[in-house]
């Protein structure tokens, strides 16, 4: 299990969970790397300022990442960790590779799930 | 949160959070803010082996010990704190947090640390995670029996690109000059690794790919003549620069972009100290950083000190 203060993502039953519901959700798929911690870091800090939206991790090398985000097409492209997805209304409508600032999240925050 | 502070440090690498340390412990009320991941560079460093008194450990381990410390004599530790409006002039510095508020303190450190340099091309950025990556223990495995390339010349470059010959099929290491800054050691590990190759004096021109990166091109500095090196993956280690953009026309900085410091670490702004990475010197280490913390914190609290009296 990660070790992030955020809410892990740890079968594929939650995670279709997560889809079903319809809701707001962002997902940081990845490892405990450098590359990783600071993006979990900017979801942990943006948890509070975004009430409708459900932040979580799920560790990359489980059962649940393979059979879920790491089969995803838009994820397909990249090569770099973590893979971060974002949920809305049942669909994923944006995915990112690679580290992103806090700011950068937020942006995705206000434009893709507004 | 309170909005008074005696003392500000903008930055929580290791410098910034060394100088909480001694603060704290000398009973000065400290908010210690940073604009990415408390930890600076050093959370993004897998091992580290060389901070005397600790056996091998990953960055991000140290860095939790360091921040427990500095918590733990009462500092305030803010990360993804974005700054963005500040006055460092007057006798009361101000610095304003997006989402957190105004604060004010009498001084302030700025250990804002070092970012990765970058090429600055405009396909480097299209090509981040699509094969463009800048740590090899991250990603990798993602490139297992495939051909990539290794930018750079120091030792980093040169480590990494032994590291990385566990997963590809070939490592094409590519410098822009003649002559390795690495030493030579790694030069040589990396000379006697078979999956490993060098193409040297070499400036990068061009990221290349559909979607994904699959060809670097280069320019031959001797011939000027164009070279298009095949590779899904390019894994960039040139260097870093100092974080301090934001601070020119604020305090005295080099052409170089560092903060000019006096040897106890006072920049030309009264009240305002440097300490790490971002102030002139030529070694760049945590342990170089947490001395600067140091330096910084005792003569920050030596001016309070003197300020105290003054208002006596």
């Amino acid at each position: 299990m990660l070790r992030t203060n955020l809410k892990h993502v740890q079968s594929t039953a939650e995670y279709n969970g997560l889809l079903s519901d319809g809701g707001k959700a962002a997902i940081v798929c990845g490892r405990m790397g450098p590359m990783c911690i600071p993006v979990y870091g900017a979801m942990e800090a943006l948890e509070t300022k975004y009430p409708d939206v459900k932040f979580f991790d799920m560790e990359f090398d489980a059962p649940v990442a393979r059979e879920t985000i790491r089969r995803l097409p838009e994820v397909q492209a990249f090569y770099g960790l973590p893979f971060t997805v974002y949920l809305k209304g049942g669909k994923i409508v944006h995915a990112t590779g690679g580290i992103q600032s806090k700011a950068q999240v937020k942006e995705i925050l206000d434009h893709k799930l507004a | 949160m309170d909005t008074r502070w005696d003392v500000i440090v903008i930055g929580a690498g290791a410098a910034g959070l060394t100088a909480g340390i001694y603060l704290g412990r000398a009973r000065k009320k400290t908010l210690i803010l940073d604009h990415g991941t408390v930890g600076g560079q050093m959370i993004l460093t897998y091992a580290v082996a060389n901070y005397p008194g600790v056996p091998e450990s990953a960055g991000a381990s140290i860095v939790q010990t360091m921040r427990e410390q500095a918590e733990g004599v009462g500092c305030t530790v803010l990360g993804h704190a974005d700054v963005v409006r500040f006055d460092l002039s007057g006798p009361e510095k101000v610095v304003e947090v997006d989402d957190e508020g105004t604060f004010t303190a009498p001084v302030v450190i700025l250990a804002t640390g070092g970012v990765p340099r970058r090429l600055g091309l405009p396909s480097e950025e299209a090509f981040q995670a699509r094969g463009i990556s800048y740590c090899a223990t991250c990603d990798g495995d993602f490139f297992t029996d495939q051909d990539i390339v290794v930018i750079g010349g120091g030792n980093s470059a040169l480590e990494e690109a032994v590291s990385l010959t566990k997963y590809a099929s070939s490592v094409t290491v590519i410098h822009e000059f003649e002559e390795f800054q690495a030493q030579p050691w790694a030069v040589e590990e990396a000379r006697k690794n078979p999956k490993v190759r060098f193409l040297t004096s070499q400036e990068v021109v061009e990221f290349a790919g559909e979607g994904t990166l699959s060809a670097v091109v280069t320019r031959d500095k001797r011939t000027g003549e164009l070279l298009r090196t095949e590779a899904s993956g390019a894994f960039l280690f040139i260097g870093y620069v100092p974080n301090t953009g934001w601070l020119e026309g604020v305090v005295a900085l080099n052409e170089r972009g560092e903060i000019v410091t006096d040897e106890d670490l006072r920049t030309n702004v009264l009240g305002v100290f440097a300490a790490g990475d971002a102030r002139v010197k030529r070694y760049r280490q945590i342990t170089t950083a947490v001395a600067d913390g140091t330096v910084a914190a005792l003569s920050a609290i030596h001016y309070l000190d003197e300020l105290a009296r003054a208002a006596a």
